[in-house]
């Protein structure tokens, strides 16, 4: 199989989908999607903490894409999405699971992926640590971000960074971050 | 001074700076994309106030939601009320977090560990 997204998704979330959205982030869909994902929580009456969790990671992993995304390749076939991104939530037994998309420039990938493995080398303490340490020191980058999203979502979840990058063509590929956000978040 | 007064937003706080009182308040989600631009007229604001501050200053941060943009933004309000509390002022955080949310309690800790500043962790019990 080639590079096919929904396959992807559907491989990796099989039921429980509350959200699938492929296109354009922009501030408009982020509210769309927050409001989504609130209202479902709501009426499952999903408990307070995990629902806050759950809420305050996919804030993260949606700014992520619409601060970070890389422009899509010349011959995609959705040329009008200046932010192209690919949501999905999905309840699952503990939780509910994110799962993000979007393209990166092959140029970028090395710095990403060193960013995540930094992350998932690091014990929850230290993860702690890093946080306030880019807090204290970083500035806000031009495009916005203040380079804290993954850190945040590693730390709010517990959980390591579940990451993939699917080859599009030499100069792109497409990341995949699959998020956990589960009940068991005392366990830290 | 002139104090602030915002209307909160589904993504921007509810602010109320008055000068005259010296309490200041930040309550609700600050989840926008850009929050530089929310949270710039504040810290001036501020800049402004740190020059003649009442002998003691009282902030409520009272917030469900925030997002890591705008920690940044918050931390930079901090460091205003720091250099207040730094010429011998009286300034107090009061910083509420609800029952069960750790993180939101953690992120204070946060600022508490980075501002020299008084912290006052305050649970909110529904």
């Amino acid at each position: 199989m080639g590079f096919d997204i929904e396959n992807y998704v559907k491989e990796q979330a099989k039921s429980n989908i509350i959200l699938f959205y492929k296109g354009n982030v922009d501030s408009d869909v982020i509210n769309h999607v927050l409001d989504t994902v609130e209202d479902k929580m709501t009426e499952v009456n999903e408990q307070s903490k995990l629902r806050k969790k759950v809420y305050n990671v996919l804030v993260e992993s949606l700014q992520n894409l619409y601060h970070h995304v890389d422009k899509v390749p010349d011959d995609f076939e959705d040329q009008s999405s200046e932010k192209y991104g690919v949501v999905v939530v999905q309840k699952v037994d503990t939780g509910y699971k994110i799962i993000t998309g979007n393209f990166v420039h092959s140029d970028n990938i090395e710095k990403l992926e060193e960013k995540i493995k930094r992350i998932n080398r690091s014990s929850q303490e230290e993860i702690k640590e890093l946080y306030k340490f880019i807090l204290n020191h970083q500035r806000i980058s031009a495009k916005g971000g203040g380079g804290l999203g993954l850190v945040d979502i590693a730390r709010k979840t517990g959980n390591k960074l579940d990451y993939s990058f699917k080859e599009y063509s030499d100069k792109y590929s497409f990341f995949y971050l699959n998020i956990l956000v589960d009940e068991e978040v005392d366990a830290k | 001074m002139e104090p602030i007064i915002i209307e909160g937003t589904p993504k921007t706080p509810t602010v109320k700076f008055d000068a005259s009182e010296g309490v200041f308040e930040i309550k609700g989600r600050s989840i926008p994309e850009n929050s530089v631009e929310f949270y710039k007229p504040l810290v001036d604001w501020l800049d402004g106030y740190k020059e003649t501050p009442l002998t003691k200053t009282v902030v409520n941060i009272r917030l469900e939601y925030f997002n890591t943009s705008s920690s940044k933004c918050i931390l930079d309000v901090f460091k205003k009320l720091e250099a207040i509390h730094k010429a011998k002022n009286e300034v107090e955080v009061n910083w509420y977090y609800e029952e069960d949310d750790e993180d939101m309690l953690e992120a204070g800790e946060d600022y508490e560990s980075i501002i020299r500043v008084p912290f006052k962790m305050i649970e909110i019990v529904e």
